[in-house]
């Protein structure tokens, strides 16, 4: 079992379930669970796989880079994979609560595309492959956005899909650019092959900016919180937790392996623009009136936490990012399927008519705080670990001057997640109709902020996973 | 200059006239329109440069990628479009809606 | 709506919208020259190419016998780079899952009674499936395939549709569904089958490997060539009048 074929089956795995789910719609649910629990096992395979054997490499089709396409598993991809798998299990069971039968009927096929994508696209050593993957996870994320109905919905899946599109064409034409200049797109041998030269620095622009717009880094940010939003819940968790996680994934094994030799420059910025979107995410997060809204803007500014890893450019400021990502995908996740609850319990998510949440749903206000904890940063949470990492990693590469946005973004998200559970407790002036939630929805919230916090009792775990082939620590970089 | 570096520059033009067009055209067809342009800009690049082997027969690989980019260009117009009905009978415009942010 | 604070606009013009007005041409101007010299830059990059750059034509040559086809772009798309290929089908099916959750086909064509349309249909509808499968079959060793065949195999469906031939319930359930699915899921089979028997996924044995690629390509055909149709119908489906 150990030489199994575990990276081919987390692709084929939900491919199978997305067809399987569109052709027969009434067996959705129980296909997208076994779909679901599929992939874990799947993942729990192929990390022991890794732990036992070291880094894979596994040449589809049998011919291996340049001519065929190759699938690659080191620590990141497969933490990657293992995050993409908890929050989907996580959200796989929620959702089997939330839909209504006609819903149901599209958002399985759809998600089972989606976490086809993101697995693929994790599992990817080919930049062409990666385009593919791409735009199979931007058109199932549309689609995810679309299916909530109503004019927001609607027009914020409208600009979601031209962003998407835009990026992953600007993208392409890196890969073009890079394929006639070097004669491949394998990331290895691109990077074997690569020397500072016009045609490279073209190339980086190119699929830097359009995957910065897929990530959503401020100013680039401006179509992320209305489809976030508008989305319906577990559609939101999926996007803010993982499809932007996506880009941001691949930009970084762009900038690690490929373009290694930038120098401070691009990295300074893409740090600064990264800080900007905290503060600007924070201070966006705390004005707004709507809870979905006010969610989706703090994924802006937790996004931008990700790219300090690009001027602090160490193996331990990668690290951190990466434990960033991870808790935030935990944190979030649980973040809008409370929000998703309170929505579907009273109808509404107007902030200051919350109404004493706290008495009527204590498990989804508990799941909000826990995940509030995370995203603050406060111990003992994942947020919190990966804070402290980006501080270590900071004052250590003697760029003291982070940590000021560190505070202040913790100091921003602290003023909102209070501001909301204030008004959870209050008694609001405008009473309304409720009716009961499933409980799975208020269960697997308050699993997935048990989980976030669990990330920073039990770090040392997943931050040794990490380690298997050490993606971060290239030279040029460090 | 040869003619495969004269197609491949008519592809650059091609995507960033698109790219023009798809920022200051607010009417959904038009940018639906603007995304196809580009994308074929993008696919006369990688074709046109497929024809530098110095033998007849042009480089295969980025012919199948366009072939590739194709079918994808076309699931996602065909997305669009649905779309952008949808966004029309809803809000009576053919327009996305100016200030994005609440 | 809550206002933006002023200083958001200069600081990050939204390209997405429009005021009629000079501050809307002058954002078009500085728009279009700074666009004029990224077009320059790149068209500087296009011509510093080295040239000329053989690509990958060589290994694709080289391992073409073994690759089941004669045609080297069939060779890539359903043999090298075969997985791109399956999730790229998977992208085709997506575009009518995407577009049928968004609503019901409108059929605002009125069944065309008109006789010339109607005798076109039924002369050219059996014509094009003819050339669908002579460019199927073409692909392995001449321009031509899967993708090519199942666009006029879509042309057929679209004249169909236009002259009012509908679908009737009795196809547009299950079997629909069949049909848009039959060629990502053939290959899928394909792929998990031989990895099963030994190989990697999607590695074809060489002695089968013909006929592997002409049983997926033909699923692939009937699956575009519905989906291209579907497409166009712009809906899911409805049980209605048909004839």
């Amino acid at each position: 079992m150990l030489e199994f074929h575990w990276q081919a089956i987390l692709i084929l795995l939900p491919f199978a379930g997305a067809a399987g789910c569109f052709l027969w719609p009434q067996r959705a649910v129980p296909l997208g669970l076994f779909v679901a629990s599929g992939i874990v096992i799947c993942v729990i395979g192929a990390g022991w796989q890794l732990a036992e054997l070291g880094t894979q490499r596994y040449a589809v089709g049998g011919w291996g880079a340049p001519l065929g396409i190759d699938l690659y598993t080191d620590g990141l991809s497969l933490l990657m994979l293992a995050v993409t798998a908890l929050a989907g299990l996580g959200i796989s069971i929620y959702s089997s609560g939330y839909f209504s039968h006609e819903r149901a009927r599209y958002f399985w096929p759809l998600w089972m595309f989606l976490w086809t994508a993101l697995n693929a696209l994790f599992l990817s050593a080919d930049i062409f492959n990666l385009y593919v993957t791409l735009e199979l996870l931007g058109l199932a994320a549309v689609a995810l956005v679309a299916l909530a109905g109503g004019a927001d919905a609607l027009s914020g899946a409208m600009r979601y899909l031209l962003v998407s599109l835009l990026g992953s064409l600007a993208y392409l034409l890196g890969v073009a650019l890079l394929y006639h200049g070097f004669g491949s797109v394998d990331i290895a041998i691109l990077a074997q092959r690569v020397e500072p030269s016009p045609v490279v620095w073209a190339a980086a622009g190119l699929m830097s900016a359009g995957l910065l717009l897929k990530t959503a880094l401020f100013p680039l940010h401006f179509w992320l919180p209305p489809a976030h939003a508008s989305a319906p819940a577990p559609v939101s968790a999926l996007l803010s937790a993982l499809v932007v996680k996506a880009s941001f994934y691949i930009l970084a094994r762009l900038w690690l392996e490929i373009f290694p030799f930038a120098g401070p420059g691009p990295a300074l910025l893409m740090g600064l623009l990264g800080a900007a979107a905290v503060l600007w995410g924070g201070v966006q997060a705390l004005r707004q009136t709507r809870l979905k809204m006010l969610i989706a803007y703090s994924t802006v500014a937790q996004t931008g936490y990700l790219f300090l890893a690009f001027p602090l450019a160490s193996v331990t400021g990668w690290t951190a990012a990466l434990y960033m990502l991870l808790s935030h995908a935990a944190a979030k996740t649980a973040m809008f399927m409370a929000a998703g609850n309170i929505l579907y319990f009273g109808g509404h998510d107007r902030i200051a008519d919350l109404d004493r949440i706290v008495q009527r749903l204590p498990l989804t206000i508990t799941a909000f705080a826990l995940a509030g904890v995370s995203i603050m940063g406060l111990p003992p949470s994942g947020g919190f670990i990966a804070k402290w990492m980006l501080l270590e990693a900071a004052i250590r590469s003697g760029q003291w001057w982070w940590v000021g946005i560190l505070i202040v973004g913790g100091l921003l998200s602290a003023a909102w997640a209070f501001k909301v559970i204030g008004y959870a407790f209050t008694r609001s002036e405008a009473p309304h109709d409720t009716r009961k939630i499933p409980v799975v929805m208020e269960w697997s919230a308050l699993l997935m902020a048990m989980l976030a916090i669990l990330l920073g009792l039990f770090a040392p775990w997943p931050l040794a996973l990490m380690e298997i082939g050490s993606p971060f620590d290239r030279e040029g970089s460090g | 200059m040869n003619t495969a570096l004269l197609y491949a520059l008519v592809g650059a033009g091609l995507f960033f006239l698109g790219l023009y067009a798809l920022i200051v055209h607010a009417h959904l067809l038009r940018k639906i329109l603007a995304i196809n342009v580009m994308g074929s800009g993008v696919f006369l690049v990688l074709v046109a440069l497929a024809a530098r082997t110095g033998e007849a027969a042009p480089d295969p690989v980025p012919h199948a990628m366009v072939i590739t980019g194709i079918v994808v260009a076309v699931s996602a117009t065909a997305l669009a479009l649905a779309l952008a009905l949808r966004v029309q009978a809803e809000t009576g415009r053919a327009e996305l809606p100016e200030e994005p942010l609440e | 709506m809550a206002r933006e604070p002023g200083g958001e606009k200069i600081v990050n013009p939204n390209p997405m919208m429009s005021n009629g007005n000079n501050c809307q041409r002058l954002f078009r101007l500085l728009l279009g020259l700074l666009l004029a010299v990224l077009a320059a830059g790149l068209g500087y990059v296009l011509s510093s190419l080295p040239s000329p750059a053989p690509g990958l034509s060589k290994p694709v040559a080289e391992h073409l016998e073994a690759s089941g086809v004669s045609n080297p772009v069939t060779a890539v798309l359903l043999n090298y780079r075969a997985y791109d290929t399956l999730l790229e089908l998977g992208v085709l099916l997506l575009a009518p899952l995407g577009v049928w959750s968004l609503g019901v086909a409108a059929r605002h064509r009125e069944p065309l009674v008109d006789p010339v349309l109607d005798m076109l249909a039924r002369l050219l509808v059996p014509m094009l499936i003819l050339v669908a499968g002579y460019l199927l079959w073409a692909g392995a060793h001449a321009p031509g395939g899967a993708f090519q065949a199942g666009s006029v195999l879509a042309a057929a469906g679209v004249l169909l549709l236009l002259s009012g031939w509908w679908p009737g319930p009795a196809f547009s359930g299950l079997p629909l569904r069949v049909s848009l699915t039959a060629g990502p899921g053939v290959f899928l089979v394909a792929g998990v089958a031989l990895m099963f028997a030994g190989g990697r996924m999607l590695e074809y044995p060489p002695p089968f490997a013909g006929a592997l690629i002409l049983l997926i390509e033909a699923a692939a055909t009937w699956s575009i060539g519905i989906t291209l149709a579907a497409l166009f119908a712009g809906g899911r489906p409805v049980a209605g009048p048909h004839r």
